[in-house]
């Protein structure tokens, strides 16, 4: 385990920036991210790091969005809960008449260790059932306990325990934005992982979490819920295994040279010079994901990775766009397992040339 | 993603510009298409905010909702909108000419023309979709009426969104995927849903590089349908969240935010016209014109609204429908089109030769009746991936077939030895040319114009159980609670 010492060091004299669930879904999306991972596991602000050396991303929500994620999961749970219970009395047979709730207070960081405690209690008792509303769970990542807030943890149905995640974002016809929903899934599968590892420390079994979470969302054009069971087990594993390769963080941390540093009190030209030191993973699709994109992309520039994966696939795997071009020409000296890929450039580029002087 | 296209993009990014990956043109681009830049507000499902249409490029017409969460203002939006766009369809309803059909024993007529609409992205064609999903069944009376144009609009977007899925049609068109056809830009597909960016790439500003100018586009606003939260948080909010929101003021801010589209769907537009249109463009609008024909027939002779989800034999049929479409769509941009073919002839599938022999007299009489099938023999030093058996066309001649009957290696590469039949007359001697000559050059393939005969599929009453039996009531053409819909969001 890496000392929190050794990751201070690296953050600076800031507090570190918490992951959450979003962030740990993230990690799941290019996992042979080293410097991801580095910096994420030493909680620097990734946002304010892109800024200082001038390669500053948006990642804005826009208000109105968030106010009707608000005005949405605010309806849901008025009146202790009344719109959501009923429907998941409907959708996942939550059976009992009375159904007991508790709201666990407001997501602020002064409440987390009450949070924490009350949700452990809750659980300890795991009887009847129940809605727990704003509970805290943790979760290692990569030596570092993380809080996590899901939006409800449904209790009993079935003698098991559901994750519910609200979403603001439209189901209509039954159908929902593909991105969107496997997102979702994504941050309930890490609920359902932090929800797992609390029964089994508390002694229960840890399968009494189901891997069927509920997703609430709006149904067509209204305000209207409705809710989808969704099976997140092959979201479960690639966590699993994404959070055990994690933990080799802490090694790869350990190995960086002392000059390597990301206090944002450093001049811009040092903090680049440190993010040299960690190798970064670039592909087109970080520049939805990751705060630290446009800087990525700007490194990797001329690199066949800034085309995209399908691009450098169809290219042999390459890695650099002048190779491929020396390649296409024939003036390049391919290695052994280059050799085919680039026999394929040359027929391609003649063909090209020849479909284009015709 | 093919070697040919990603090695364009290579060389794209080597030389700063993007590049052609087509020789002609592959849709139709209409003379008077209507432009829509829609804008939807963040956060909603489909909550219109504006959108600039119209067909003169000039003038542009400004729609606002001031409140996008009101459903009045919704649906007088929606009303607003049906006007320009009824008003366009009328103008492509007009003149017919007749078409023979059932080989001439009848004929059927079309519509010379047929309407085109352009939005900036695939996000347009999902809005376009959505605001006809959330019109088309509207009700004209009862507890929420609209006006009757706005159900009508409904189905007509519907119509538009259905034909968008459908390969090689140019009913509706997005300047992000017209262009992507054409062009390669040396940076991902990612990037290049951003209209402005796209464009960067394609006409660079002099003394810029594509990379230079695509960082400064991105700057640009978003093409919509969604906003820039940016824009939401520091300009849209101030404006909006007033109750009663200064009309002038928002239409002012939202003008400037999306002029700079609209002048990029015109700009593609421009580009697009001046490649030469592929042979078989026309073709495929002909279909495009018979699908508006009959659409227009549809309406008239009162039929419903297209339902909400297709049933089991209806999904199928159209899943057929949209596969042979894919499939022709493919093989005829790769005959118009040599820098397509080269794909083929890449992996294969084609490839160029020369006739070093033939015999064009050959008859075979074998068979009952004696018929015309000369040979030839085409050496190629290309690599060739069929076998003996096999049929190929040539793009030249694509009412012949070619058979092959051996393939023979030789030091230069392949010989190949094939018979012909189709394509040269009645009698048994080949009309003149409709052989290929000693030291022709040919490019055979195994891709194939031939006519694909349609599937049967049962009725409706007898769809089998392995897809959900017949349906038990007739399919569900209405909300389950007409107007009660909106209630909430209102």
């Amino acid at each position: 385990m890496t000392g929190g010492a050794e990751l201070a060091r690296l953050r600076g004299a800031v507090p570190a920036k918490r992951h959450n669930a979003r962030t740990i879904a993230a990690l799941t999306g290019n996992p042979g991210c080293t410097r991801r991972a580095v910096l994420d596991a030493a909680g620097v602000d990734k946002p304010r790091l892109a800024q200082r050396i001038g390669f500053p991303s948006s990642f804005g929500q826009s208000r109105f969005a968030l106010a009707r994620g608000n005005g949405f999961e605010a309806m849901l749970k008025a009146d202790g809960c009344a719109l959501l219970l009923a429907l998941l009395r409907d959708t996942v047979g939550l059976e009992a008449p009375d159904v007991g709730y508790d709201d666990l207070g407001s997501d602020a960081d002064d409440t987390l260790a009450a949070r924490q405690a009350r949700t452990r209690e809750l659980l300890a008792g795991a009887a009847g059932a129940a809605l727990i509303d704003h509970p805290l769970l943790t979760l290692d990542v990569a030596g570092q306990q993380v809080f996590l807030e899901p939006d409800l943890i449904a209790l009993q149905v079935r003698g098991r325990l559901h994750v519910v995640e609200i979403k603001s974002f439209a189901v209509v016809d039954g159908q929902a934005d593909g991105a969107k929903v496997s997102g979702a899934a994504v941050q309930a599968a890490v609920y359902v992982l932090a929800l797992r590892r609390l029964l089994a420390e508390l002694g229960h079994d840890e399968t009494l979490v189901s891997h069927d979470v509920v997703l609430v969302c709006p149904e067509n054009f209204s305000l209207r819920p409705t809710a989808v069971v969704l099976d997140v087990r092959k979201q479960l594993a690639t966590l699993r295994r994404q959070l055990t390769r994690l933990a080799s963080v802490s090694g790869l941390i350990a190995a960086l040279p002392p000059s390597v540093r990301f206090d944002l009190a450093l001049p811009p030209a040092e903090l680049i010079a440190a993010l040299d030191q960690v190798a970064a993973r670039y592909a087109p699709e970080c520049l939805s994901t990751c705060e630290l994109s446009v800087f990525c992309r700007h490194e990797s520039a001329g690199t066949t990775a800034t085309l995209g994966r399908p691009v450098r696939d169809a290219l042999g795997g390459i890695e650099t766009i002048d190779e491929v071009l020396a390649f296409a020409a024939g003036t390049g000296e391919p290695a052994a397992e280059q050799a085919e890929a680039a026999a394929l450039l040359r027929t391609a580029a003649r063909l090209r040339a020849e479909a284009l002087t015709r | 993603m093919s070697t040919l296209t990603a090695l364009a993009r290579a060389q794209a990014f080597a030389c700063g510009r993007a590049l052609p990956i087509a020789t002609v043109r592959h849709l139709h681009v209409h003379d008077r298409p209507l432009v829509l830049v829609p804008l939807a507000m963040a956060g909603e499902a489909n909550a219109p905010l504006a959108a600039l249409v119209g067909t003169d490029r000039a003038a542009p017409e400004l729609l606002v909702v001031a409140q996008p969460r009101n459903r009045d203002q919704r649906f007088a939006f929606a009303a607003a909108l049906a006007e320009r766009v009824l008003a366009y369809l009328d103008s492509c309803i007009g003149e017919t000419e007749a078409v023979a059909v059932d080989r001439g024993r009848d004929v059927r007529h079309r519509y010379v023309d047929a309407p085109q609409l352009w939005v900036p992205n695939t996000g347009g064609v999902e809005f376009v979709r959505l605001l006809g999903r959330s019109t088309r069944f509207r009700s004209v009376d009862g507890e929420y009426p609209v006006p009757p144009s706005v159900p009508l609009l409904g189905r007509w977007l519907t119509f538009f969104a259905n034909s968008a899925e459908m390969p090689g049609s140019s009913l509706l068109l997005n300047a992000v995927q017209a262009l992507g056809l054409h062009w390669a830009t040396g940076q991902s597909s990612v990037e290049d849903a951003h209209l402005a960016a796209l464009l960067a790439w394609i006409e660079p500003p002099a003394g810029r590089t594509g990379v230079e100018a695509a960082r400064d586009a991105e700057l640009q606003p978003p093409a919509g349908p969604a906003t820039d939260p940016d824009f939401d948080n520091a300009v849209l909010a101030p404006l909006m969240s007033v109750p009663e929101p200064d009309v002038a003021a928002l239409t002012a801010v939202l003008r400037e935010q999306m002029t700079p589209a609209w002048e990029q769907v015109w700009r593609s537009l421009d580009l697009l016209r001046a490649l030469p249109a592929g042979d078989r463009v026309a073709g495929r609008w002909d279909g495009d014109r018979d699908t508006f024909s009959a659409y227009v027939q549809y309406l008239a002779d009162g039929g419903a609204p297209q339902p909400r989800r297709d049933g089991a034999v209806a999904a199928a049929a159209r899943l057929h429908r949209l596969e042979n479409a894919a499939g022709r769509y493919a093989v005829q941009r790769a005959f118009d089109d040599p820098l397509v073919m080269a794909d083929y002839r890449l992996t294969g599938q084609a490839f160029t030769g020369r006739v070093t022999l033939a015999d064009p007299d050959r008859v075979d009489d074998t068979g009952k009746r004696p018929v015309l099938r000369p040979r030839i023999m085409v050496a190629t030093a290309e690599p060739v991936r069929v076998e003996p058996g096999a049929t190929l066309t040539s793009p030249a001649r694509p009412a012949q077939k070619a058979r092959v009957v051996s393939l023979t290696p030789t030091p230069a590469g392949t010989d190949v030895l094939l018979e012909l039949s189709g394509g040269m007359g009645r009698k048994l001697v080949a009309e003149p040319g409709s052989v290929p000559g000693v030291g022709e050059d040919l490019l055979l393939t195994t891709l194939s114009e031939a006519y694909r005969p349609g599937a049967t599929f049962p009725d409706p009453a007898d769809t089998p159980w392995t897809h959900g039996g017949p349906p038990e009531t007739a399919p569900d053409l209405s909300p389950s609670d007409p107007g009660g819909e909106d209630a909430a969001g209102a």
